[in-house]
């Protein structure tokens, strides 16, 4: 009986040691021994690549908010049935952020004339803005600038290349 | 002899190293070379110019400019000068028999010598015929210090005007936009330059896009279009003296300047409204009136020579082409009916032809539009020719085309038989536009 209460308290100092310690420390070594500040531990709920309110999946390459780049077939400004739902997943965001801006950044491959292609730019830039518009984003949200086919992204004359080019970029001015 | 020689090649040395000295800080110039010659090229000797003046000629000789400038027209084959059997500064001197042995049709003949009060150059020269043995020409054409080039380009004017009856456009000039580096680290430049390509200056270094330059009726401001503020707007610059006004930078787009034939309006693209439309500013009161509306991309307004019309692109039949509106407004009428895209008009300074950028498939090139044949000419073999621009004589036009992946500016004579090409030795060039004739 006696012995039995010893082995339990010997038991209870041990344990209350164990929790008291977060990491193991080389007891032998006092001389090593320093004042360490406590380690930050941030805690958050699993973050969900389909919420488009949660400025977070901008950088989660697993979230549609990641991607900014929409791109177009030659002369047409037709937003393609695979890119709608990326625009749709930023007019959810600036639908949540009333305080969110954007620029779309209009832009056209390098075949057809300068000015046309400026107007070509805008005019992807503007089907991108009414899509996200109907999607529940406001129009003082976006301002569309085209820079025509002033700025590629590659420079080669080929249809690779131009399919890189035909695009609007949503950059976000404030999130 | 020997001496002669001698001194000629101290001069050479001495010249070659200037030229060292300045190819630091010169900037790179633009070289001429024929593309495209023509067989039925007048042959001419222009016959090296008596140096009156103290001190050296310069390095580039009022013969030589003369020359180059004939040759690069497409239509005189000049004699090289050392395939002279003389030089004769005088009418006496010339003996025609032998020129017309060496099958030389015209023959120039001149003199550079300072003008009485001192300044500048006073430049004496003839123009025979050398199978009628008879004078065409005989003139004095003066021009202030430091210009002596300009003075040979006009020189070349009279001669081109003498032998084809059209004026000659060697003393204007020309702006283009250079491209430097890549990506993010993109330099932009406006230059301006004499229209063979010597003494480029830049008027504008920017980090952001700059194109669309439109020169003045009287060749002293470039309208332009910048992205420096972030989004196109247009500036007018004083090219002389670096001043500068915003003239339109509302929201969208605002582009493709074109001042009017008596200057005093400014054509320009803005789509305030949600997609592009033409308006004209007037310059004095900077009140802008839109003169089309369509819900297509109206751009790229060109003015008729008379001023009562303003050509422009249009996709509002479903493709690119040109369409002519009053310039006070009204109903647009379709002027291109062949093609699948026609855009960026430069109307010929006699109004009947229409230069623009034909596209068909990938394929862009310089085309003609005859406007009471209603048809096309092709000028260019491609495959990436745009932006033409005529010469304010009408005789050729400038373009920019790509080579590899870069940039250059060409020029086509205007019946498409000869072609030359202007390189700059590093950069992308693009949007040449002519300057009317200047000064």
């Amino acid at each position: 009986m006696k012995s039995a209460w010893r082995l339990t308290l010997a038991l209870m100092i041990t344990f209350t040691f164990a929790a008291c310690k977060s990491t193991p420390e080389p007891v032998d070594e006092p001389a090593q021994v320093e004042e360490k500040p406590p380690v930050q531990v941030d805690t958050k709920p699993a973050l969900d690549p389909r919420d488009y309110t949660n400025a977070d999946n901008f950088d989660n390459p697993e979230s549609l908010l990641s991607k900014r780049v929409i791109y177009f077939d030659f002369d047409k400004s037709t937003v393609l049935p695979q890119y709608r739902p990326i625009v749709e997943a930023h007019a959810a965001y600036l639908a949540s952020s009333s305080s969110a801006r954007m620029t779309l950044e209009g832009h056209a491959d390098e075949r057809g004339t300068r000015e046309y292609n400026l107007g070509l730019g805008e005019r992807r830039g503007n089907a991108v803005s009414g899509l996200m518009s109907a999607q529940g984003g406001r129009g003082s949200q976006m301002n569309v600038v085209s820079y025509g086919e002033e700025r590629p992204t590659c420079r080669v004359s080929d249809e690779e290349c131009w399919a890189m080019n035909r695009r609007v970029e949503i950059v976000y001015t404030a999130r | 002899m020997v001496i002669d020689n001698v001194n000629r090649l101290a001069r050479r040395i001495l010249a070659f190293a200037f030229l060292l000295s300045l190819a630091g800080t010169v900037q790179a110039q633009l070289q001429i070379e024929i593309v495209d010659g023509n067989p039925s090229a007048l042959p001419i000797a222009v016959v090296p110019f008596e140096w009156l003046e103290e001190g050296y000629p310069p390095i580039d000789t009022v013969e030589q400019i003369v020359a180059n400038d004939l040759y690069r027209s497409g239509l005189f084959d000049p004699m090289a000068v050392e395939d002279m059997p003389d030089r004769p500064a005088d009418a006496e001197g010339i003996r025609f028999g032998t020129w017309r042995l060496l099958q030389v049709d015209y023959i120039v003949i001149g003199k550079v010598r300072t003008p009485a009060d001192g300044q500048g150059h006073e430049i004496h020269y003839q123009l025979f015929d050398v199978h009628k043995q008879e004078r065409l020409l005989s003139r004095i054409t003066t021009v202030g210090p430091g210009d002596l080039r300009f003075g040979a380009h006009k020189v070349s004017d009279s001669i081109y005007e003498a032998l084809t009856g059209v004026p000659g456009a060697f003393s204007t000039r020309i702006a283009y936009v250079t491209a430097t580096g890549t990506g993010g680290e993109t330099h932009y430049e406006l230059v301006v330059a004499d229209a063979d390509g010597f003494g480029p200056q830049s008027i504008v270094g920017s980090p952001e896009p700059l194109l669309s330059p439109a020169w003045s009726p009287d060749g002293r401001r470039l309208a332009y279009v910048s992205f420096e503020q972030g989004n196109s707007a247009i500036y007018v610059q004083d090219v002389a003296t670096g001043a500068r006004e915003l003239v339109s930078s509302g929201r969208g787009i605002n582009g493709a300047p074109a001042f009017s034939p008596d200057g005093s309006k400014l054509a320009l693209t803005l789509s305030r409204t949600g997609n592009p439309e033409i308006y004209v500013r007037d310059m004095a009161t900077g009140l802008t009136k839109q003169i089309v509306q369509h819900w297509s991309i109206d751009t790229e307004p060109a003015w008729s020579p008379d001023g009562r019309y303003v050509y422009f692109t249009s996709d509002r039949a479903g493709r690119p082409q040109i369409y002519k509106v009053p310039a006070g407004g009204g109903n647009p009428e379709r002027v291109t009916l062949e093609g699948e895209y026609n855009a960026r008009a430069s109307i010929s300074p006699d109004g009947r032809k229409i230069a623009v950028a034909q596209g068909k498939g990938n394929e862009y090139r310089i085309a003609v539009w005859d406007i009471e044949s209603e048809r096309f000419t092709i000028l260019t073999p491609g495959r990436m020719d745009e932006s033409p621009s005529y010469a304010p004589n009408g005789s050729m036009i400038l373009y920019a085309t790509r080579e590899g992946d870069r940039g250059v500016l060409s020029a086509v004579s205007a019946d498409g038989s000869v072609r030359t090409r202007l390189i700059l030795s590093e950069g992308d060039v693009r949007e040449p536009a002519w300057s009317p004739v200047i000064r």
